[in-house]
Order: C-alpha cells, then sequence, then structure tokens
C-alpha cells in the first residue's frame, strides 16, 4: 500500500496527499467496517490466497481505494515464493497454515466454504455500500497481470482434477463439465 | 422545551422571547473552539446584541483567559449547578462590552459531574435572559461534549484544513441531532500555503463536510498576539481575523454578508475588512 501511495504521490504537493488520505479516512470511517470484520476478510483471503503461494502473513494490507466512480478494495498480498508448480495440485495438509487445518478437519467442505466467505463479505460489503468494484492484488505484478492471475487463482483450485475428493467439492457449474 | 425552540423563526435577537444557543464544537481539540466562541461573542456584543458565553470545558477551563477575565471569575458553572449559586453572582461581565458575559466552567471538577438535565435547565434560563447562548464545548465526543450540546439548537463546528481536524469534524456532525443544522467555521487557513497545494483548501475541506459555510479564518499572528493580551480579536479593526469574525458575527445575525471566500485572498479579505472599518 505503501508503494502505491508512493507511486501515486510521487511529486505531488502535500496538500493533494492530504486530500487523498482525507478521503480514504473517512471512506473506511463510513464503510463502518468493523476492525474484526475487515480481519477475519483477511484470514479468509489469506486462506485462499496461501494455498497456492506461500504468502509473508505479516505484512498483508487489505484497504479501500476511491475510485473515480466507485469504491475498490485492495488486497497487498506479499509473496515469499510461488508454491511448486502451477499444474500441480495443491496438496491441502502440509501447505495450509494450522488454524485453517482446524477447519478443515471440522468439514471437508472448509476449503469451498472459505472461498464463499470471503464471496460473500465482499458482495455484502458491495451491498450495504453501493460500492462497484473489488479487487485482490499481489504486490510483485501490473494490476493487469494481477487481475487475470486472480482470476485464474479462484478457478483453479476448485477445478483442479487431483484435489482429494474429501477435502474439496468442485463448484456445481464446474463439477457439471 | 427544545421542541418549541426549533419552531421559533431565526428572527432578529431583539425581537425574540427567548435566544438562540449555539454550541461552538470540533471534536478534536486545539483547532480554536474558544477562541471562536470569545470572538463570535465579542463580534455581536459589539452589534448591540445580548450575549453570554457558556464555558462547558469542566476542568480545562480557558474561556475566561482568552476574554482576560480570569481575574474577575468568582462562581463557575458547577456553583450555578449544584451549589444554588445565583446566576448574577456567577455571570462575569466583559470589560469592554456591557452587554457581553461569561459563565466560567469549574477548572477543578471533571466533566461527569455535570448533570445533563441541569444543563439544559440551565440554557434555558439564560436564554431568556440573553439574545445569545454560546457554549464552548470540550473536545471528544464524550459526556462533556454531550452536556454542551444538550440544551443547544443550533452547531458551529470549528475544523482546520487538515486530515484529523476534518474527519473529527465529520465524526461530531454525525453525532449531532439533524435539527441543529450545523454551519462550518474553516480555521487557520493559511492561503499562502493552500496556494502552492500545501494545505487543504476550504473547499476540499467542504467538499467532504458539506455544512453551509459560516466562515473562512485566515491563520494570523494577531489571534495569538490578541489571546496573549486577553483580548478578543474580533474587536480590532485593523485585523484581517478581526473581520472574519465580525463577518461571521454578521452571518449569525442572519445579515446579508457576501459569502466567505472558498480560497481567501488577501485582495478580498482587505476588501470586507475595509467595509467594516468603513462602518465604524
Amino acid at each position: 500500500m505503501f508503494e502505491f501511495f508512493a507511486r501515486l504521490f510521487r511529486g505531488e504537493p502535500s496538500g493533494a496527499k492530504a486530500k487523498e488520505r482525507l478521503r480514504l479516512v473517512l471512506l473506511s470511517d463510513h464503510l463502518a467496517l468493523a476492525p474484526d470484520i475487515v480481519e477475519s476478510l483477511k484470514t479468509d483471503l489469506l486462506d485462499v490466497i496461501s494455498r497456492y503461494v506461500e504468502v509473508d502473513t505479516e505484512h498483508v494490507d487489505v484497504t479501500f481505494e476511491q475510485r473515480e466512480h466507485e469504491v475498490a478494495m485492495l488486497a497487498n498480498v506479499p509473496i515469499l515464493s510461488v508454491k511448486n508448480g502451477r499444474s500441480e495440485a495443491p496438496v491441502l495438509e502440509p501447505e495450509i497454515p494450522p488454524h485453517v487445518a482446524d477447519k478443515v478437519e471440522e468439514s471437508p467442505k472448509a476449503e469451498t466454504q472459505a472461498a464463499e466467505r470471503v464471496d460473500a463479505l465482499l458482495s455484502e460489503t458491495d451491498g450495504m455500500n453501493g460500492l462497484g468494484s473489488t479487487q485482490t492484488a499481489a504486490m510483485s505484478r501490473s494490476r493487469k497481470q494481477r487481475r487475470r492471475r486472480r482470476r485464474r487463482k479462484t478457478e483453479e483450485p476448485l477445478a483442479s482434477p487431483s484435489v482429494p475428493p474429501s477435502t474439496t467439492e468442485p463448484p456445481p457449474s464446474l463439477a457439471s463439465s | 422545551m427544545s421542541e418549541l425552540a426549533r419552531e421559533l423563526p431565526a428572527a432578529p435577537p431583539v425581537a425574540q422571547t427567548r435566544g438562540r444557543s449555539i454550541v461552538i464544537t470540533s471534536g478534536k481539540g486545539g483547532v480554536g473552539k474558544t477562541t471562536t466562541t470569545a470572538n463570535l461573542g465579542a463580534a455581536l456584543a459589539a452589534r448591540g446584541a445580548r450575549v453570554v458565553m457558556v464555558d462547558a470545558d469542566v476542568g480545562l477551563r480557558n474561556l475566561d483567559i482568552v476574554l482576560g477575565l480570569e481575574a474577575r471569575v468568582r462562581f463557575h458553572l458547577l456553583d450555578v449547578l449544584e451549589e444554588g449559586a445565583s446566576l448574577d453572582d456567577a455571570l462575569v461581565r466583559d470589560k469592554r462590552s456591557d452587554t457581553l458575559f461569561l459563565l466560567a466552567a469549574a477548572q477543578a471538577r471533571e466533566k461527569e459531574d455535570v448533570a445533563t438535565d441541569r444543563m439544559v435547565a440551565l440554557i434555558e434560563r439564560l436564554r431568556e435572559r440573553f439574545d445569545y447562548v454560546l457554549i464552548d464545548s470540550p473536545a471528544g465526543i464524550e459526556l462533556g461534549f454531550k452536556n454542551a450540546v444538550a440544551g443547544a439548537d443550533e452547531a458551529i463546528i470549528v475544523c482546520m484544513p487538515e486530515v484529523s481536524s476534518v474527519r473529527d469534524a465529520d465524526r461530531v456532525v454525525g453525532l449531532l441531532p439533524s435539527f441543529m443544522r450545523p454551519q462550518l467555521i474553516v480555521n487557520r487557513v493559511r492561503p499562502e500555503m493552500v496556494r502552492k497545494g500545501k494545505m487543504l483548501s476550504v473547499d476540499d475541506v467542504n467538499g467532504i463536510l458539506r455544512l453551509p459555510l459560516l466562515g473562512v479564518v485566515v491563520d494570523e499572528p494577531a489571534i495569538i498576539i490578541a489571546a496573549n493580551r486577553g483580548e478578543p480579536v474580533a474587536l480590532d479593526d485593523a485585523t484581517k481575523t478581526g473581520a472574519a469574525f465580525r463577518a461571521i458575527a454578521a452571518r449569525v445575525a442572519g445579515d446579508d454578508v457576501p459569502a466567505p471566500t472558498a480560497l481567501p485572498q488577501e485582495g478580498v479579505l482587505a476588501k470586507i475588512g475595509a467595509l467594516f472599518r468603513g462602518r465604524r
């Protein structure tokens, strides 16, 4: 997030920076997203993302940005390393953090549920506040690349054939194909 | 009580049977609530209105200092609310005006000591005797703020062109009952910095707060010098700040004064100042 602002404001007078900061801070004030909601949204996002890449959980940043006509949610997730080969199926047991593993034990559909909860949270935010788009982003990529990757990421895990059926169910649309 | 007050038209003060009660608040501390209260009070009194200023900042009393009246305070707000001190004993008359009075806050007490219903009743009593009851709110949004707001029918929000101040002002506006129709004073504007893009402009601030703009006050050394002396700068014809406060008072009183300039420029403010100097 800091890098984003640094890029955005390089060379601009501090008044513009104050204006932008003010807009952002009031935005989140008015969104009235309780810090614990943002926190659980963050946790759920990480649950999903960390199945494919190793992320720096300490430096994850979820913020909201005022665009011209809408508000975007930006999730900055520093990637420590890409997990071994994208064609390889993510194996749940060894790769997910312990707190996610707990959920998996509780329910075989935890992975799907996590994704659904993120979707629900995001759409809830949209609905409540009339916001336009949501976006997750990885730090080291250009925005377009990020979008493309994000789309693939959200689809692949569920469609992947080698995910053990006992731990993950593909969504209905993909299951029928 | 307050239902009745809401229906009262904003007629000239002398024609009213009950005065107007206006709270000056900001959320954030140090943005100029007390200075605004003192100067608005002095400027309204200079126009001939009967004005009482109530320092609701119990525990951190300052309005008496800004007005240079600290040596005259014998009884304070809580003496009146709790100890049965009479208003006549507690009201301090200003040195410079026969129609300007101060009810000082208690210094050695806490905001939690003030009972809201008694505060409301006191403001009502004052409204019977004065055209304007100006209530200087403490910073914060806790009980002290609530007590200051409880007896008021109108609100003036003081805000500096600065991120934290605007954020707090936004929060406070959200806490005020809508019938108060808060108006905005943007204080401590530095036109030169705004021109260089190094400070939020009045438009930037009010683009977010979207309140009726009551006044724009430029940051001037004169205000510090006036505070050193305990003299309201509003009474100083030679200063831009004084002119700005007199214009605010005129607007509060319902005069058709030119709207405050969004980006104060030397020329325009000097013109307003000249206008006021010409009248005196």
